[in-house]
C-alpha cells in the first residue's frame, strides 16, 4: 500500500464531493473513488442523444445549501443556478392552474378557480414558511439522540427545545399535523380546489412509496417546501449546465484544494482491522490506506456490502436490512423536435419555462399509487415535467428542445420484474399520458431515455432506485436516519463515516450531509 | 415630455409591468417582466439585449482630435489604434472627476466618444484654438447592448464579420443582416458581451435580426434593474449613484478624483498635459484619501441579526442606491453607495468609498442593516472587485453555446 491518505472518500456523488471538498479545506489529503465514469452520482448531465445534454436522474435544485456555494466558491468553478419560474397543471376540462413566481399573477389566477382558495394561499404560505423556519435550522445541525445523556446531545436537544417552544402554540401544533397527517388531509383544511390541492400534494410523495392519503407525507410536503434559493423559501432552480454541473462545480473546487478524484475505480470492501477501518480494496485487488474511510453510498450497500458483517453489531445489522428504501419512481428523457403544445395553453409561452405537473385532481394521484400498492406502475401517473432548454438553450441544439419527466409511481418490486418489455410499456404510458395534454408531444419525440427504478439501482448503485437513498419517512428521519443510535454520521466501525442521503438531513441536491459529515469527521479528528 | 429611444416601438409591447426608467431624459424598461430574475440571469447564463442609446455619444474629427481628447480625459489617446476603444475618466482642472465613458478609435482621425452626462459644452470649450469638429450625434445613434456567454455565438449568426478576432474592447464596422452596423467589445456587465451602434432609422430592423438570430440561445430583453445587479457584481460605477461629476457638487467633498475612484489605472500621468494633471500628480505623490472597494457582508452575521427578529434575512433582490455607512473600529469609515444580493454569488455585495487605511482587501468592517425599523451594524469584509470577473469577458474564440 504505497499511498497514504487521511481520508478516502467512497462514491463521488455530490455529497461525497461536499465532503471531500470541506475535508480538504480543512488541510487533509483526500481520495474520492468513483466506480463510475464520472462524478456526481444521480447529479449527473450526459449527451443521451448527439447534441441533447439531460440531466439524467436528478434534475432540478432547491436545497444547495448557500453557505456551501460561499465556502467552496463554487460560482468561481462555474455553478450557475438559475430560476425555474411557474408550475402549469393541465386539467382533464381543458382549463390549467398556473402558479407564477409573480404573487398578485398567481392569486388572480386561482381566483379563477376558487376565490377562496386565493385568499387562503397567502395564509398557507405563511404558515408553511413559518414551518420551513421551524425545521430549518434541524437540517444544519448534527442530530442529537434524545436517549444521550452526553454533554453534547443534550446541549443539542436543549437547543431545539429552546427553539420550539419560540414557535409558539399554534404553529407548534400545526408542526406536529404536518409530521403526522397526509398532505391530502391536511391540505383538505386548506383548500377546496382540486386540482390545487393535487398538484401540492404532489410534492408531499415524491420518492416515497405512500400516496397522498397516507399518514406522514405532509412532512415530505414540508421537505420540499423547505426548497430555498437566496433565503427565499420555496423556490427552486435549473443549475446551468444540467444536475452535471453542480457535481462538476463541486470536484473543481475539491480539486482546487488538493482532493485527488479516481473514476472507474469501484470499490470492493472497507479494509478493517482490529474494529477500525483502515483503507478500502478496490474491486481491482487494489488496496488504498488511510486514517479515515467514509462512504457516500446508501446504508445497505455500505453496511452489507462493503463491511463483513462481523465487524457490526447484529443489532444494527437487523436495522439497516430493515430500513426502507421501495424505489417508488422513475424516468423519462425526451429529446424534441419541437416544444410540446398544450391544449389547455396552446403555443410557445412563459408556462413553458416552469414545471409542468400531470397531477389533476388528489383521485387521479391516489389512483396513481393504487396500482403501485398492487404491484403495478401506474397507468395514468404522476409527472413532475420540466423543459431545461427553455432556461438553458444549450442543453440542446439551436431550435430543439430536451424534456425532462420525473415519473411516480414506478415500483422496485413490479409484478413480473422489470425487464426490457415493460420498461417500453413503462415508457408508452408515460408519452401516452403527456399526450393526452399535449397531442404533438409523440411526433416531436427525436429520442427517449425510460429509466426504471431498476436501471437506477443499477446505473447509480441507489439501492431498490430510491431517488433519496432510502425513504424519508418519519421513522427514517433525523436522528433514526439510517438507524437509531447511528445518525451522527458515525458507524459501529471506528475511522468509518457516512456522508450520503441516507443520513440526516435526507435527499435532494442540498449537500447538506456531506458538510455535516466533514463537520464531524473533523471534529473527532481532534 | 420625456423621449423614447428608437426601440421603443418593439420595447414598449414586451414592458408587462410597464416600469420605465428614466435616463438622460428617455425613458428605458426597468425590467419587461414583472420580476426582472430572468433577465438578470441572461446576462449570466445566455445573452440578454440591453436599449442603451440614451447614451451620449460625439464624433470627434479633424486635425487636432487627438490633442482635443489627449487634454480632456486621463487616458493616453495618442496610443489609441484604429479599432481600439479606451475606458476613461476626465476631471476638471483640480483632478476631480466630471465623467466617466469611452473613447472609440473609428479611423486615424475620427472618435466616438460616449458619456453618462451631456458633455458638449466641456468640449467645445477645451477645444478652444484646436482644428478639430465635435458633432453631438446622441439622437442620431442608437446603440444595444448584448451581453452574456452566447453573446458572440448570437452575433455571428447575425453577422457578416468573423468575430473571433474582435478583442476586449476593440471594434469593428459589420452588416447585420446587411444593417451597417459599429460592433464593439464593451459592456457594463463585466461578462462577455458586445456594443451594436446603428443609425436610428435601422434601429427597429435591428433589434427584429438581433432577436430572430438569438432566441435559439436564450436571448431576452432586459432592462435596467437586472443590469444594475450585473454592474455592481462587475464592480464598475455608476455617476450620480457611486460618484458626484465635479460639475454637479455643490461642495468640495461630493467630488472624487479618479484615483479615490479605483480609476487610477487610468490616469497616464506621463502624458504632457491633461485636465487636471497637475493635482493628480500631487495627489499620486501624497495618496489618495479615499478608496472605492468592495465590500462583503457576512452572511452568518446577516442571519443573526435577523434571527433576533425571528425573520429569515430580508436580501435586497433589487439592487439599491443610497448612501449607507461603514464602520470600522469606533466609527464610521466610509460609505456604501450601491448594493445588493448576487444571486449568482449567493453573497450579499456593496461597492463602497472608504478612507484608505481602512479599505485593504480583507480587512473587517461593519456596514449598516435596518431590520425591522432598526438600524444595526452587519459584519462584513473589505474586497477586491471585481466580485465576478469571468474568463470569458477577455477570452478570445469559442465559448457562446
Amino acid at each position: 500500500m504505497p499511498q497514504r491518505y487521511d481520508a478516502i472518500v467512497i462514491g463521488g456523488g455530490h455529497n461525497g464531493l461536499v465532503h471531500a471538498a470541506y475535508l480538504a479545506r480543512a488541510g487533509k489529503r483526500v481520495l474520492v473513488l468513483e466506480r463510475r465514469p464520472r462524478v456526481g452520482g444521480a447529479a449527473v448531465t450526459e449527451e443521451i442523444f448527439p447534441g441533447f445534454k439531460f440531466s439524467v436522474f436528478s434534475y432540478v435544485v432547491s436545497l444547495l445549501r448557500p453557505e456551501i456555494i460561499r465556502d467552496l466558491e463554487l460560482p468561481r468553478h462555474g455553478l450557475e443556478i438559475l430560476p425555474l419560474e411557474s408550475t402549469l397543471t393541465p386539467l382533464p376540462n381543458g382549463d390549467y392552474l398556473a402558479m407564477w413566481s409573480d404573487h398578485d399573477q398567481t392569486r388572480r389566477e386561482l381566483c379563477r378557480h376558487s376565490a377562496r382558495d386565493a385568499e387562503a394561499y397567502d395564509e398557507f404560505g405563511q404558515l408553511m414558511h413559518h414551518m420551513a423556519m421551524a425545521v430549518k435550522p434541524i437540517l444544519g445541525m448534527v442530530p442529537p439522540d434524545p436517549t444521550s445523556l452526553s454533554p453534547g446531545d443534550l446541549l443539542g436537544l436543549a437547543r431545539l427545545a429552546k427553539h420550539f417552544r419560540r414557535l409558539g402554540e399554534r404553529h407548534f401544533h400545526a408542526l406536529c399535523k404536518l409530521m403526522t397527517m397526509s398532505s391530502a388531509d391536511f391540505l383538505d383544511e386548506w383548500f377546496e380546489f382540486d386540482g390545487l390541492k393535487a398538484t401540492k400534494a404532489a410534492s408531499g410523495i415524491i420518492g416515497t412509496f405512500l400516496g397522498p392519503r397516507s399518514p406522514g407525507t405532509a412532512y415530505v410536503l414540508l421537505h420540499h417546501y423547505m426548497g430555498e434559493i437566496d433565503g427565499a423559501f420555496r423556490a427552486w432552480g435549473f443549475a446551468k449546465g444540467g444536475t452535471g454541473a453542480i457535481s462538476e462545480a463541486i470536484a473543481a473546487a475539491a480539486r482546487a484544494r488538493g482532493t485527488e478524484i479516481r473514476t472507474d475505480a469501484p470499490v470492493a470492501r472497507v479494509l478493517v482491522k482490529g474494529g477500525r477501518a483502515t483503507g478500502v480494496a478496490l474491486e481491482s485487488g487494489e488496496e488504498v490506506a488511510a486514517s479515515v474511510v467514509v462512504s457516500g453510498l446508501d446504508p445497505r450497500r455500505t453496511f452489507l456490502q462493503l463491511v463483513e458483517e462481523p465487524e457490526l453489531p447484529a443489532d444494527f445489522v437487523g436495522d439497516i436490512r430493515r430500513y426502507k428504501f421501495r424505489g417508488s419512481s422513475g424516468k423519462v428523457n425526451l429529446a424534441l423536435a419541437e416544444l410540446p403544445d398544450f391544449t389547455c395553453l396552446p403555443g410557445v409561452g412563459p408556462h413553458l419555462r416552469g414545471a409542468i405537473s400531470i397531477s389533476p385532481s388528489l383521485e387521479y394521484v391516489e389512483r396513481a399509487y393504487d396500482d403501485a400498492k398492487y404491484g403495478e406502475f401506474s397507468r395514468r401517473p404522476y409527472l413532475d415535467i420540466v423543459i431545461p432548454s427553455m432556461i438553458d438553450p444549450a442543453m440542446a441544439p439551436p431550435g430543439k428542445h430536451v424534456m425532462s419527466i420525473f415519473v411516480q409511481y414506478a415500483p422496485y418490486y413490479v409484478n413480473g420484474g422489470w425487464d426490457d418489455a415493460k420498461r417500453e410499456a413503462f415508457g408508452d404510458a408515460v408519452v401516452d399520458t403527456v399526450a393526452q395534454y399535449a397531442p404533438n408531444i409523440r411526433s416531436a419525440i427525436l429520442g427517449r431515455q425510460v429509466l426504471t427504478p431498476a436501471d437506477i439501482e443499477r446505473i447509480l448503485g441507489l439501492s431498490e432506485g430510491n431517488i433519496f437513498q432510502g425513504e424519508l419517512s418519519l421513522h427514517q428521519l433525523f436522528f433514526l436516519r439510517p438507524a437509531p443510535a447511528w445518525a451522527k454520521y458515525r458507524t459501529p466501525v471506528r475511522g468509518l463515516y457516512q456522508c450520503g442521503a441516507g443520513t440526516h438531513p435526507g435527499g435532494g441536491i442540498m449537500g447538506a450531509s456531506g458538510r455535516l459529515a466533514a463537520l464531524q469527521v473533523l471534529k473527532d479528528w481532534r | 415630455m420625456l423621449k423614447v429611444t428608437p426601440f421603443h416601438p418593439r420595447t414598449a409591447p414586451l414592458a408587462q409591468g410597464q416600469a420605465w426608467r428614466r435616463w438622460a431624459g428617455y425613458v428605458v424598461a426597468s425590467s419587461y417582466e414583472l420580476l426582472h430574475d430572468r433577465e438578470y440571469h441572461a446576462i449570466r447564463g445566455a445573452a440578454a439585449l440591453f436599449d442603451v442609446s440614451p447614451l451620449y455619444k460625439y464624433v470627434i474629427g479633424g486635425r487636432d482630435a487627438v490633442r482635443l481628447l489627449d487634454r480632456v480625459v486621463t487616458r493616453n489617446v495618442a496610443k489609441c489604434r484604429v479599432g481600439q476603444v479606451l475606458y476613461t475618466p476626465w476631471c476638471d482642472a483640480d483632478g476631480k472627476q466630471i465623467d466617466d465613458g469611452t473613447i472609440s478609435r473609428l479611423t486615424e482621425g475620427t472618435f466616438r466618444m460616449t458619456a453618462a452626462d451631456p458633455n458638449l459644452r466641456w468640449l467645445h470649450r477645451n477645444a478652444a484654438g484646436l482644428d478639430v469638429t465635435i458633432e453631438d450625434v446622441s439622437e442620431r445613434t442608437a446603440a444595444l447592448s448584448l451581453q452574456g456567454p452566447n453573446a458572440r455565438t448570437i452575433l455571428q449568426v447575425a453577422a457578416d464579420f468573423d468575430l473571433t478576432g474582435l478583442k476586449y474592447f476593440h471594434l469593428t464596422s459589420a452588416r447585420i443582416r446587411s444593417i451597417p452596423v459599429t460592433i464593439s467589445r464593451t459592456g457594463y456587465t463585466g461578462d462577455l458581451g458586445y456594443e451594436i451602434w446603428v443609425d436610428a432609422a435601422q434601429a427597429v430592423p435591428l433589434w427584429d435580426a438581433l432577436i430572430a438570430a438569438g432566441t435559439p440561445y436564450g436571448l431576452t430583453p432586459a432592462g435596467m434593474l437586472a443590469l444594475d445587479v450585473a454592474r455592481i457584481e462587475a464592480g464598475l460605477l455608476l455617476i450620480e449613484v457611486d460618484y458626484i461629476s465635479s460639475h454637479r457638487a455643490f461642495i468640495e467633498a461630493q467630488k472624487s478624483s479618479p484615483f479615490e475612484l479605483g480609476l487610477g489605472w487610468t490616469v497616464a500621468l506621463d502624458k504632457e498635459q491633461f485636465n487636471g494633471k497637475g493635482a493628480l500628480l500631487g495627489e499620486q505623490r501624497r495618496g489618495a484619501a479615499w478608496q472605492f472597494m468592495g465590500i462583503e457582508v457576512d452572511w452568518d452575521s446577516l442571519e443573526r441579526l435577523y434571527a433576533e427578529v425571528r425573520l429569515p434575512p430580508r436580501l435586497p433582490t433589487v439592487a439599491w442606491r443610497a448612501s449607507v455607512p461603514i464602520y470600522a473600529d469606533g466609527g464610521q469609515v466610509g460609505y456604501a453607495t450601491s448594493g445588493g444580493w448576487s444571486p449568482l454569488l449567493k453573497q450579499y455585495i456593496a461597492l463602497a468609498h472608504l478612507e484608505s487605511a481602512f479599505a485593504r482587501p480583507g480587512t473587517p468592517v461593519r456596514m449598516e442593516i435596518t431590520v425591522e425599523h432598526r438600524r444595526k451594524q452587519a459584519a462584513a469584509r473589505v474586497a477586491k472587485t471585481p466580485f465576478f470577473n469571468p474568463e470569458r469577458k477577455r477570452g478570445g474564440g469559442g465559448g457562446g453555446a
